[in-house]
């Protein structure tokens, strides 16, 4: 059974239809692509699926789970993640903290344990420094726990966003460009990570990204949107020899 | 000795400053908004106390955590029918001047149900007072117990923010709401929780003060409220170790003045202070340089 399964959603902003009839069905551990050209509503799609905005039509079932219209939190706990375009990073917190508030749904206690610090408090924290040195050990960033996420250089900031997305135990991760602004050693380096993080974790990963080279490279089905609509879909070479795509990315 | 003297009320009266200028920053921080009613809670907490003790008769101690409580209500109240309904829709204005409503709805309130003469308060700490230097000087029970809750406040308060869940969640929505939702952290319930520790503080405030300055009158919390609210910039508005230097720095700026320069003008040495540091350090003393993107 596929882990998102999405029916014809769109969104309009006034009369402007920024996703129309979007329709894809993924698999799990699956490594997805979404792209088009700018402006084609490809990061409109991955705020309509974590619940940033409501769809105006249109399914979402995440694991077979109806989330459509759903808030951000409870998607959040029904399981997807996300990473954004411009990282959005805890910079004045310590990269060990970045990774313990992704948990914040996956470990409770009450606000007057954690003012009178009574031993459930210690408890449930020590299992959060655990659990999020091990995550960021995945990511061999281990020895940088107690600086501050902000001073990290640019590539771990990446896996740092990753890494806090991932402590959200979600089913579905979703990446927003995240090979912006890399040169391309980082870039396929991150081609690792991604792929890294698809086999050890068991993810199933929805990426959108303008780097070709990444998208042919770790994709094994794309969806291409043009101005709100679906211009394509299937296997990635497939795609990526369509004349209309090509037509599309070219601006013909 | 005098000079002694001097500096310990101003370390007293500025341990007050500096547990209001906490409710200040931390809202601020969070929320990114000047409560402004922040003062008035104080002044509500106060009234909470003295009614709890004289009316219902109970332990002093018993009243003040009453008076906490009712203050966390209040404030978290507050936060609900007046401010939240503002933050999505309205700019930061509406929310400031709501705000100033808020404030004068209360003083209003307690105008009606105690009217404007002063209540005496009764002194809540039965501590003996310590003298020091052959009696050159004398530290009073409550000076002695305002400066300690300051510091353990202050202690437990960056605790809870740097080592809990709830801290953790208060500061990623600090800073950045969005992302912080993302996480799966509920924003209106952090700063739902910002206010009522905020509040709760201010009514330690309260007592605190008006057992150094032993009248309750509706207009109580208005002027500590701003002082406060200066030391909170004074100190860099938004932090915690910023707002207790300057609440301090600001108690005995303002108890020195009073003393060798003129009683008369020592708030407006208060507020001058506020102007200077505006001038010099827009930021405050602990505050962060924002740099304006371009």
């Amino acid at each position: 059974m596929a882990i998102l399964d999405v029916n014809k959603l769109s969104i309009s902003f006034g009369g402007l239809h920024a996703v129309d009839g979007f329709t894809v069905s993924i698999e799990k551990g699956e490594l997805y692509g979404l792209i088009g050209p700018n402006g084609a509503g490809k990061t409109t799609v991955f705020n309509l699926l974590t619940g940033v905005y409501k769809p105006t039509e249109g399914i979402v079932r995440l694991d077979g789970q109806d989330i459509t219209g759903k808030n951000t939190i409870e998607i959040n706990r029904a399981g997807i993640a996300r990473t954004f375009q411009n990282i959005r990073l805890f910079k004045d917190m310590p990269v060990l903290d970045n990774v313990k508030t992704g948990f914040h749904n996956r470990y409770r206690y009450s606000t007057l344990t954690g003012i009178l610090r009574l031993p459930r408090m210690h408890q449930v924290e020590n299992t959060l420094n655990e659990r999020s040195m091990e995550i960021l050990k995945v990511f061999g960033l281990d020895k940088e726990a107690d600086v501050l996420a902000g001073n990290l250089p640019y590539g771990k900031q990446r896996k740092l966003e990753i890494a806090r997305a991932l402590a959200t135990e979600p089913k579905l991760l979703l990446l927003d460009e995240p090979a912006a602004g890399m040169n391309p050693n980082e870039t396929s380096e991150l081609m690792d990570t991604i792929r890294f993080v698809r086999d050890h974790f068991d993810m199933t990963i929805l990426l959108i990204e303008h780097d070709m080279k990444l998208v042919s490279g770790i994709c094994e089905k794309l969806s291409v949107l043009n101005f709100g609509r679906l211009l394509a879909q299937g296997e990635t070479a497939e795609v990526l020899s369509n004349p209309e795509v090509i037509a599309a990315y070219l601006g013909q | 000795m005098s000079f002694l003297t001097y500096l310990k009320d101003g370390i007293s009266l500025g341990s007050v400053y500096a547990i209001i200028a906490l409710g200040y920053t931390m809202v601020y921080g969070i929320a990114k908004m000047l409560n402004f009613a922040h003062g008035d809670v104080i002044m509500v907490g106060a009234y909470v106390v003295l009614m709890m003790i004289t009316r219902a008769g109970l332990h002093p101690l018993l009243a003040v955590l009453i008076a906490m409580a009712a203050c966390t209500v209040l404030g978290m109240t507050i936060e609900m029918v007046a401010y939240r309904p503002l933050r999505k829709a309205g700019s930061p204005l509406a929310v400031l001047i709501t705000a100033i409503g808020v404030s004068y709805l209360l003083q209003n309130i307690a105008l009606l149900m105690f009217g404007a003469d002063g209540k005496t308060f009764i002194n809540v700490v039965s501590l003996p007072s310590l003298s020091l230097f052959d009696g050159g000087l004398v530290i009073s029970g409550t000076t002695i117990v305002t400066i300690l809750a300051n510091i353990i406040i202050m202690i437990c308060l960056t605790l809870f923010v740097k080592k809990t869940k709830q801290g953790r969640a208060m500061q990623a929505v600090s800073e950045d709401r969005d992302a912080a939702q993302l996480m799966g952290i509920n924003v209106n319930g952090t700063i739902s929780l910002t206010f009522a520790i905020g509040s709760a503080l201010a009514a330690i405030a309260g007592v605190l003060l008006c057992s150094a300055y032993p009248v309750v009158t509706p207009y109580t919390g208005a002027m500590p409220g701003i002082k406060a609210f200066v030391a909170a910039v004074f100190g860099g508005i938004g932090s915690i170790p910023g707002a207790m230097l300057g609440g301090i720095l600001l108690g005995v700026i303002e108890i020195l003045g009073r003393a060798y320069i003129s009683s008369q003008v020592a708030d407006a040495i208060v507020f001058g202070v506020l102007i200077i540091v505006l001038l010099v350090k827009p930021s405050g003393l602990f505050g962060k340089n924002v740099q304006e993107k371009v």
